[in-house]
């Protein structure tokens, strides 16, 4: 079953044309990393799939659930409580974390599910306890974000998206903040993930990582995508651009 | 024979229920501009450009003229304006109008700042994990903003509990007007030491309270 399914998505910034008919899926269960260069659109399409920038033309469902339809050359979107019931379909990890600095970690994790899904406190509480044992920071609950490390608040936010009990878990390149050593914390715990057959799309630099951990990969530049494919295919493509393009991260 | 002169002590006596004026009108007038400020600080961040830009004027005429000419126009203006007659409650309630809406543009104009400089990251967080806008901004982004805004608002205050001797223009009976009458007719300057010393020490209990609530927002960086 398809997860995540956008077809023909089309995303402009004033004169410049940032997704040029774009479509993918993500069927459950399936780690799709995509690469690319700086302004490539790959950040923009996640932040269109998770509805933080709003599409020009296209259509989107998740599970099934149309959510975006497009109208005579214009997307058109559900209405607000569709779209509402739709954030907790996903997740989404930011690059910056994001959390909020005046909660506790376990606030952090627990007041969406508690305020926003009205679920049972207990549970929550729980549920979120067990996500920060799997994360390694059960001695942390009561600290504040600002008092981790860069690596400890993003394995909170990973905590954080995942306490929504999401049915996809989006990356918007989850270690471009940290340094060497934080970022195979963070890599570990997505492949972590990964093993316990999480459905995720994973926006990164990280080559040999996305290579490793991913299903399918999905190279992007400038608004198109040029290759969707496995990673062992991508790696070894014949394609111009996406020699170009792995060719300057061998290089380095 | 043998002209009455005024201690210290009496003063202080003399002038204890202008003090508790004083005070009333700093209270209320807090408790109806910190409200208000936020409201206005809305409208002075609204999408709508003719709210924007009315927002705009108000706070800029609030902000480019004299409070005591404000307080005179609200407490003359019906008079004037529309041949009412003006009675002697008015004059509280004149004080704690003008004081409010001057109170609250400056206000509106801290809350702006401390909006403002909140991170996108933090409103696009709570837009995912489902936050309305009201919860996103009563929870997520108000909290902060205080934070942000409370040396800024302690300054603000501070000023406020000077200004509130402006209503002596309108000779409303708070403690400075008393303290004048007082001064005029013992021929000295006792009552004014006299107010002098409430002044200091209430802004120093106010820069102490202030002092207290930031600390007490230090428990995250």
């Amino acid at each position: 079953m398809k997860v995540l399914e956008m077809n023909h998505i089309k995303k402009s910034f004033g004169s410049t044309e940032v997704l040029k008919d774009i479509s993918f899926s993500v069927e459950r269960g399936e780690v799709v990393s995509i690469i690319g260069p700086s302004g490539s659109g790959k950040s923009t399409l996640l932040r269109c799939a998770t509805f933080l920038e709003t599409m020009d033309d296209g259509s989107m469902s998740y599970l099934g659930h149309s959510l975006v339809t497009s109208k005579n050359g214009k997307a058109v979107y559900a209405d607000k409580k569709e779209i509402k019931e739709a954030l907790t379909y996903f997740g989404l990890v930011f690059q910056n974390f994001n959390l909020f600095p005046h909660f506790t970690v376990m606030k952090n994790i627990t007041d969406a599910p508690i305020r926003i899904q009205k679920r049972n406190k207990d549970e929550v509480y729980a549920q979120a306890r067990e996500l920060l044992a799997q994360m390694g920071l059960s001695d942390k609950e009561n600290a504040y974000p600002g008092q981790l490390s860069g690596g400890q608040q993003q394995r909170v936010s990973i905590a954080r998206a995942l306490a929504i009990k999401p049915n996809i878990l989006f990356f918007d390149e989850p270690t471009s903040a940290l340094d060497p050593e934080l970022t195979l914390e963070i890599l570990k715990v997505i492949k972590n993930l990964a093993a316990e057959k999480m459905t995720m799309v994973i926006v990164t630099h990280e080559m040999s990582f996305a290579h490793d951990v991913s299903n399918r990969m999905i190279f992007m530049d400038q608004g198109v995508i040029v290759e969707d494919t496995t990673p062992d295919a991508l790696f070894h493509s014949d394609n111009e651009r996406t020699k170009a393009f792995l060719g300057k991260y061998y290089a380095k | 024979m043998g002209v009455r002169t005024i201690t210290l002590g009496e003063s202080f006596q003399q002038l204890a229920s202008g003090m508790g004026t004083t005070l009333e009108i700093f209270f209320l007038t807090l408790l109806f501009a910190l409200p208000l400020g936020l409201i206005i600080a809305f409208g002075r961040m609204s999408k709508n450009a003719l709210l924007r830009n009315i927002v705009k004027i108000y706070i800029s005429i609030m902000r480019g003229t004299p409070l005591m000419l404000q307080l005179l126009v609200i407490y003359f203006g019906p008079y004037y304006l529309f041949n009412m007659t003006i009675s002697m409650a008015y004059r509280g309630i004149a004080v704690i109008i003008a004081f409010s809406l001057n109170y609250a543009a400056y206000f509106a104009e801290i809350y702006r700042s401390g909006i403002e400089s909140m991170p996108k990251g933090q409103y696009e967080a709570a837009k995912v994990l489902g936050y309305s806008k009201p919860q996103t901004f009563f929870v997520i982004i108000l909290p902060q903003v205080i934070k942000r805004i409370l040396p800024a608002l302690t300054n603000e205050i501070i000023t406020l509990v000077k200004d509130t001797s402006l209503a002596f223009s309108i000779a409303y009976m708070e403690m400075f007007t008393m303290a004048k009458a007082l001064a005029a007719s013992f021929k000295s300057m006792i009552p004014f030491v006299a107010a002098a010393i409430f002044y200091y020490v209430f802004n120093f209990i106010v820069a102490y309270v202030m002092e207290f609530f930031e600390k007490k927002m230090r428990y995250y960086e």
